[in-house]
């Protein structure tokens, strides 16, 4: 169960190699967090990820998960929460793709998308519906502000963030009066091997500080979180800004 | 349809606002519905809740039954000649005020509301400003009938095992239908109350160490926000229930007379952080100057002396959505130092806490999971939304456990729970108990498993 103040006692990790999962794993296991499941397609990645957070003294577990395969995730997920309570369920898969290579291969393409949009619509109505069993517990869902406003040079994964982020907002909407707390997280450009060799964008964050938001987030029980905060105002003012002008900025 | 049972899903939270998760509020009006209530729990358990008074989720069951109990709420048998009384377990402090002071009888333990309900007092073992001198609530229950998992009503007399798990045992045993009470004969509804004032927290301690003794009730207010010399400065008020001839000639004529005032409620949305380091400190500051330096044999009605918050109603939104977190640990005689350290780390944290309370205890009751035992006990109310109150609690939990102390379980909200077995050292045998009664485990709160009750040993 959560505390008082909205730390897990449980987390599930969508995505398990994902950087920012494992900083906010790490961070909410230095609180109460003392069961941790990682699902992630196997991988000596995955493995060495949950030694890693044993070593924090939790209870770690791996689960086999490909969002790829819908199919497969009420068996999957389903078999997680017969253990026990989920208190938090971190959905953090995601691919960044290959912008100017998956706009010459729209097969590359939609995988970007199936991974990031369809992967994560099957597996977080999974998640949500035994969270609502439960009665209790958050979904926290990492979008990025990519999904704000589809930009030139990364438009493929903008468009399925911002599928995925009106997917958690509708969901969050759905899920309200039941217990269940969806967190939609938007950070910006995030240092991680996920960015590792590209251009750093203005107001790079580290996964550390989207861990630290998380935290702040479910203690206030937010429903949107922008890594760094002030990405809400910057957001914003591009969002409205007219297209001809919006085309033309150097983001 | 007043007979019929009522069943919803409702978002359900402790009196501190915190930790919300959604449950099935089934309310029966009969102990056959109760029965059945508990019966068709369903698999994810139930747990009684009375009144929603316990300040964090030991009444709340995500995804489960919360059987509310306010509806079986009959007062059977008042011998008027003896001092007992025989009721439902859903039956208020306040009721039973109502109808037993006009007898001469009062309540044999208060806490600080008398909006609990008895089942609630037996299920917390609740202690009042009299605990040195009487104990907890359930050292005046003779007996109670208890609703166990398997749907059987058994009647669990003083001294038995099943009656020391019940009491604090935080409603995880059964529930309570009804209780058979011994009271407390007053001769008049006014307190007579002697007021004094601390300099810190050292003449605190030295004034309640030498005085508790001459007083049924006594209770301490701290300043946690004074510093320096001034730390643990406190207005200290003991009192007696007054007898008839200390009363003046115009309320001898109505000498048990219960009339508790009410203030209008406290609005529905309040912002957080209304209570802020500066505000609380200066109400603290105009409270303790305001507070004489020495009083004796005031006058005050029994419920500004017991329960002044209760004037307010949801008095608890003050703290806005983020909700607040009430702290009560105790410590032993000869951990004083245990207490100066947390009461100094606490002042210097300018934790904005406005209702800090110290108490001598009395002698420990058997209850397994009860709280008091022979000591010190400090009770404060801090915003729950304070950056980095988690960590700090746990910090001072750290040291209650050293000193062999324990925190509050009906006020807890976010105790590790590693702790807990060093703070209830009979945990076990109530685990064991449980297995037993309850093999499939029934009954469960959000508190019984955020501290994993159901853990083997």
């Amino acid at each position: 169960m959560k505390d008082a103040f909205g730390l897990p006692q449980s987390l599930l990790v969508l995505g398990g190699t994902s950087g920012i999962a494992l900083a906010t794993a790490r961070r909410l296991i230095a609180r109460r967090t003392r069961t941790v499941w990682l699902a992630g397609r196997p991988s000596p990645a995955l493995e060495s990820a949950a030694a890693e957070l044993r070593t924090l003294g939790a209870d770690v577990h791996t689960v086999p998960f490909d969002a790829l395969d819908p199919e497969s995730h009420e068996t999957v997920l389903g078999k997680v929460f017969t253990e026990g309570d989920v208190d938090t369920v971190l959905l953090a898969f995601g691919v960044l793709g290959d912008q100017a290579n998956d706009e010459r291969d729209p097969a590359a393409a939609v995988r970007v998308a199936q991974t990031n949009y369809t992967g994560a619509v099957s597996a977080g109505l999974v998640a949500a519906r035994a969270l609502q069993t439960q009665g209790h517990g958050s979904l926290v869902v990492l979008s990025s502000v990519a999904g704000e406003r589809a930009r030139r040079s990364n438009f493929i994964y903008g468009s399925s963030k911002a599928g995925l982020d009106a997917f958690a907002q509708g969901l969050g909407d759905a899920l309200h009066g039941t217990g269940v707390h969806v967190m939609v997280v938007r950070p910006g450009f995030v240092r991680t091997k996920m960015t590792a060799g590209l251009a750093e964008a203005p107001l790079a964050t580290t996964p550390e500080a989207v861990a630290t938001a998380v935290e702040l987030g479910l203690r206030r029980r937010s429903e949107t979180v922008w890594v760094p905060g002030v990405l809400r105002v910057v957001m914003s003012a591009l969002r409205h800004a007219p297209r001809g002008l919006f085309r033309r900025l150097p983001i | 349809m007043l007979a019929e049972t009522t069943t919803e899903n409702v978002s359900v939270t402790g009196w501190g606002r915190t930790a919300p998760s959604v449950g099935r509020l089934v309310r029966p009006r009969t102990y056959a519905e109760a029965v059945t209530a508990v019966r068709d729990c369903g698999p994810r358990g139930g747990i009684p809740r009375g009144l929603g008074r316990a300040y964090g989720d030991a009444a709340q069951n995500a995804g489960g039954a919360v059987i509310d109990l306010t509806g079986l709420d009959r007062i059977h048998v008042i011998d008027a000649a003896d001092g007992s009384v025989l009721c439902d377990a859903g039956v208020s402090l306040h009721r039973l005020m109502e109808v037993l002071l006009p007898l001469g009888w009062f309540v044999p333990v208060t806490p600080g509301t008398r909006y609990v309900t008895v089942g609630g007092a037996i299920g917390a073992d609740i202690h009042g400003k009299n605990h040195h001198v009487s104990g907890s609530f359930a050292r005046h229950v003779l007996s109670f009938e208890l609703l166990t998992a398997d749907g059987t009503i058994r009647t669990v007399e003083q001294g038995t095992d099943l009656f020391d798990a019940t009491a604090g045992g935080l409603g995880l045993t059964g529930v309570v239908l009804t209780a058979r009470i011994r009271l407390q004969p007053v001769g008049t509804s006014l307190m007579s109350v002697d007021t004094e004032r601390a300099a810190d927290l050292d003449d605190l301690m030295a004034r309640l160490t030498a005085g508790d003794h001459r007083y049924r009730y006594s209770v301490a207010w701290i300043d946690l926000l004074a510093r320096g010399a001034a730390t643990g400065r406190a207005v200290l008020t003991r009192g007696e229930h007054a007898p008839l001839d200390a009363l003046p000639a115009r309320a001898r004529r109505a000498p048990l007379a219960f009339r508790p005032s009410r203030l209008p409620t406290a609005p529905a949305f309040l912002p957080s952080g209304l209570l802020t380091r500066t505000t609380v400190a200066l109400f603290n500051d105009l409270w303790y100057r305001s507070a004489p330096r020495a009083r004796t044999g005031e006058l005050q009605s029994l419920s500004a002396f017991f329960h002044p918050l209760d004037g307010v109603p949801h008095w608890n939104r003050v703290y806005g959505r983020d909700g607040f977190v009430q702290y009560q640990f105790v410590v032993g005689h000869g951990q004083e130092d245990t207490l100066r350290r947390i009461v100094g780390r606490v002042s210097a944290r300018r934790c904005p806490s406005f209702l800090a309370v110290l108490k001598r205890f009395g002698d420990a009751d058997p209850g397994w999971l009860s709280f008091p035992r022979p000591g010190w006990t400090l009770a404060l109310d801090i915003p729950a939304g304070l950056p980095g109150l988690g960590a700090f609690l746990d910090e001072l939990d750290e040291q209650v456990a050293t000193a062999g102390g324990r925190v509050y379980l009906a006020k807890d909200s976010r105790l590790r729970p590693e702790l807990l077995t060093a703070m209830y050292p009979r945990l076990d045998d109530f685990r064991a108990l449980r297995a037993e009664l309850d093999p499939r485990g029934v009954f469960v709160s959000d508190l019984a498993r955020r501290l994993n009750f159901q853990e083997s040993p």
